[in-house]
C-alpha cells in the first residue's frame, strides 16, 4: 500500500466506517438514556425543575472555591485542554472545511499561528493531566484502563495533527493519513467510553439542577 | 553518497566512444565558456552544493565523454519528452541534453523501423555496463500485446535493455509509480520500472510531466559524480523532491492567515489567495515546481491560479479528486451519517422498548413488603 493509497483509505472507507460507528453509537446511547423515561409526578411542588436545571447547566461551569483549591491542577489543566481542543477542532481551516462538507455550512477560520499555539497548550495541558493522574495517589487509585484509553485516543489526534502540520519525521501524505486514522480511532472508541460525556454532560447537569430546584415530595 | 550507487568503476568518463567530450561538443555548438560556467553554477545551487564545487562540475562535465543514453518509451503520452524538448530554447540545459549521445529515442531519433532497433542494439553492445537507460511510461503485465515496440513487448525490452545499463532513470509518474495507466481499474496491469528491475540503481524522476531542468539536473549530477544522487524513500532525488510544494509556495502566507479562494472566480482567487479549499495537493506533494518553476522559470501551476494536482506522488490520479480539498472525505459522509443516525434511532427505540419490557416484567413479579412480613418472626 502506497502512502497515497493509505491516505485515500483513511479519507474514504475508513472515515465511512468510523462515522457509522460513531453516529450510531452516540444516537443509541443518548436515546437509551432519554427513553428511560421518568415516573409521572403527581405531587404539586413549590419550585420548578426547568429553570433550576437550565441554570445549573451554566453555573456548574464555574468550580466553587473549595473544589478549586482541592483540585486546582485537574481543573486548570482540564479547562486548558478542553478550550484548546475546541479551538483546534473548530477554528482550524481544514477542520472547518471538513465540517462544512458534512453539515453544509462553515465559519471563518483562525490563523495557523493561533491554532498552533492552542495545539501546544492542549498538548502540554493533556500531559499535565496524565502526570497528575499518575502521580496523585488518590487519582491513581481511581484510574482505570478506560481513563488511560480515553486520554490516549484524545491525545493522539492532537499530537499527530501537530506533527502533520510541522511535517516532522515522515512525509506529508503519511502524516496526514496517520492523523485522519487517529481521529477515526477516536470516533470508534467514543460511544463506548466516558468520552460520551460530551453529549451527556448537559443532560446530567440539567438533571442535577432539576433535583435541587424541585421543592417538595415526589409522589 | 552511497558506495553501492557508484558505477562499476566509479568513472563517469566511460562513455560512447563515438562521441567526443562534452566540452568539445558544447564549443562546437557555439556555447560560450561564460554561459557554460553559468549553467554549472545554476546546477550547483540547484543541487544545494557549495560554490567550491562549481569548478569540479565544470571540469567533470567538460571532460566527460558523451555517455550513451537509451530512452525507452512504453505506455506513455510523450508528455515527458514534450517537457524535455521545451528546454530547447537555446538554454544551456537543452544543449547539455543535446550533448549526451542519445542513441535511441522513438520520438526524437531520425531512424525508424529496423534501423532504429539496430541503433539500440549497437549502443547496448558497445556501451555494455556503461549506458544510461531512461524510461518513460509504465509496463503492462496483463497481456504483453497491450504495448509492443517492433514486435517486442515492453517487459522484454525493459529487462533486456536494463541488463547492460549502469543506471536507470525512470522519467515521469508512469515509469516511476505506474501513473495514469496504473490508475484504478488499471486495465493493462501497468507497473513501474522498479516493480520489474530489482538489481540496478534506479532514479525516479516523477511528475506528469517532470520539470525539464530536474531531468537535466539528474543527468548533470550523474555526469559530474559518476553516481546517482541521494534519493528519498520512494527513489526521488532529494535535491529536487526534498520539500513539499506547500512549504515553498509563495501563497503559503495566505494559508497561514486563513485567506482562501473559495471558487475559481471569487475575490480571493483574484487576490491570489491560497488554493487549499479548491483541492490543492501542495501539502502532500514533493516536487521542485515552486522553486525551479516551468518554462524557463516563468511560473508554475499555482501561480496561474490552478491548485497543485500532486502529479509527482504515487497514485495521484486516484487521490480522491483534484478539486476536493485534502481534509475532505472522499465519499459523501453526510448521507452516511444520516443513514447511520436513522438506523440507530430505530435500534435505540427498540433497545428502549426491550428495557421497558424488562422493567415492567420485574415490576409485575415484585412482591410488596407489608407490616406482616416484618413481624413474622
Amino acid at each position: 500500500m502506497t502512502e497515497i493509497e493509505l491516505l485515500s483509505w483513511a479519507r474514504g472507507p475508513g472515515l465511512q466506517i468510523a462515522t457509522i460507528i460513531f453516529v450510531a453509537g452516540v444516537v443509541i446511547r443518548v436515546l437509551e438514556i432519554l427513553l428511560l423515561g421518568r415516573k409521572a409526578n403527581l405531587a404539586e411542588a413549590k419550585g420548578g425543575e426547568m429553570s433550576s436545571g437550565l441554570k445549573t447547566m451554566i453555573t456548574r461551569t464555574v468550580p466553587d472555591r473549595t473544589t478549586f483549591k482541592r483540585s486546582s491542577v485537574t481543573i486548570v489543566s482540564g479547562y486548558a485542554f478542553h478550550i484548546g481542543l475546541f479551538v483546534v477542532c473548530f477554528l482550524s481551516a481544514p477542520h472547518i472545511l471538513f465540517l462544512k462538507d458534512i453539515i453544509g455550512f462553515g465559519w471563518p477560520s483562525a490563523p495557523t499561528a493561533v491554532i498552533d499555539a492552542f495545539a501546544v497548550i492542549t498538548i502540554i495541558a493533556m500531559l499535565v493531566t496524565l502526570v497528575n493522574r499518575l502521580t496523585n495517589r488518590v487519582m491513581r487509585y481511581l484510574t482505570n484502563f478506560e481513563d488511560l484509553l480515553t486520554w490516549f485516543v484524545t491525545f493522539l489526534p492532537v499530537i499527530t495533527g501537530y506533527i502533520a502540520f510541522h511535517r516532522i519525521g515522515m512525509t506529508a501524505p503519511t502524516l496526514l493519513a496517520v492523523h485522519i486514522l487517529s481521529v477515526e480511532l477516536l470516533l470508534v472508541v467514543f460511544p463506548f467510553t466516558k468520552l460520551m460525556h460530551a453529549f451527556t454532560l448537559f443532560i446530567a447537569r440539567w438533571y442535577n439542577g432539576a433535583i435541587s430546584g424541585y421543592r417538595g415530595v415526589a409522589s | 553518497m552511497k558506495k553501492d550507487l557508484l558505477l562499476k568503476d566509479g568513472n563517469p568518463q566511460q562513455g560512447n566512444p563515438l562521441g567526443g567530450t562534452l566540452g568539445e561538443s558544447l564549443r562546437s555548438q557555439g556555447v560560450s565558456r561564460r554561459s557554460f560556467m553559468k549553467f554549472c553554477a545554476t546546477t550547483a545551487s540547484m543541487m544545494a552544493l557549495p560554490p567550491s564545487m562549481i569548478p569540479m562540475i565544470a571540469n567533470a562535465l567538460e571532460n566527460a565523454r558523451r555517455p550513451s543514453v537509451i530512452w525507452l518509451s512504453f505506455q506513455e503520452c510523450t508528455g515527458c519528452t514534450e517537457s524535455l524538448t521545451r528546454a530547447h530554447t537555446s538554454t544551456v540545459e537543452s544543449l547539455i541534453f543535446d550533448a549526451i549521445s542519445l542513441d535511441y529515442h522513438h520520438t526524437l531519433q531520425a531512424a525508424s523501423g529496423h534501423a532504429a532497433e539496430a541503433a539500440r542494439e549497437v549502443a547496448m553492445e558497445e556501451n555494455f555496463g556503461n549506458y544510461l537507460l531512461v524510461v518513460d511510461g509504465s509496463i503492462p503485465l496483463d497481456n504483453p500485446g497491450y504495448s509492443t515496440i517492433a514486435g517486442i513487448s515492453n517487459l522484454d525490452m525493459l529487462t533486456e535493455s536494463a541488463k547492460g545499463a549502469a543506471a536507470i532513470v525512470a522519467v515521469g509518474t508512469c515509469a516511476t509509480y505506474g501513473g495514469i495507466p496504473h490508475a484504478n481499474p488499471n486495465p493493462t496491469g501497468a507497473v513501474s520500472v522498479k516493480d520489474i528491475i530489482k538489481d540496478k540503481p534506479i532514479i525516479n524522476v516523477p511528475g506528469c510531466p517532470p520539470i525539464p531542468v530536474v531531468i537535466t539536473g539528474v543527468l548533470a549530477h550523474y555526469l559530474t559524480f559518476g553516481a546517482i544522487p541521494e534519493l528519498d524513500h520512494i527513489g526521488r532525488p532529494k535535491v529536487f523532491y526534498g520539500q513539499s510544494i506547500h512549504d515553498r509556495c509563495y501563497r503559503r502566507p495566505f494559508y497561514d492567515k486563513g485567506q482562501f479562494a473559495e471558487t475559481f472566480d471569487d475575490e480571493g482567487a483574484k487576490k491570489g489567495w491560497c488554493l487549499y479549499k479548491l483541492g490543492c495537493k501542495g501539502p502532500t506533494t514533493y516536487n521542485a515546481c515552486a522553486t525551479t518553476k516551468w518554462n524557463n522559470g516563468t511560473s508554475f501551476p499555482i501561480e496561474s491560479g490552478h491548485p497543485c494536482i500532486g502529479c509527482s506522488e504515487p497514485d495521484f490520479w486516484d487521490g480522491g479528486g483534484f478539486y476536493k480539498a485534502l481534509s475532505l472525505p472522499t465519499e459523501d459522509l453526510s448521507k452516511t451519517a444520516v443513514y447511520a443516525a436513522a438506523g440507530a434511532a430505530a435500534a435505540g427505540v427498540a433497545v428502549s422498548a426491550l428495557n421497558r419490557g424488562k422493567k415492567n416484567a420485574s415490576n409485575k413479579i415484585h412482591i410488596k413488603t407489608t407490616i406482616d412480613d416484618l413481624t413474622q418472626e
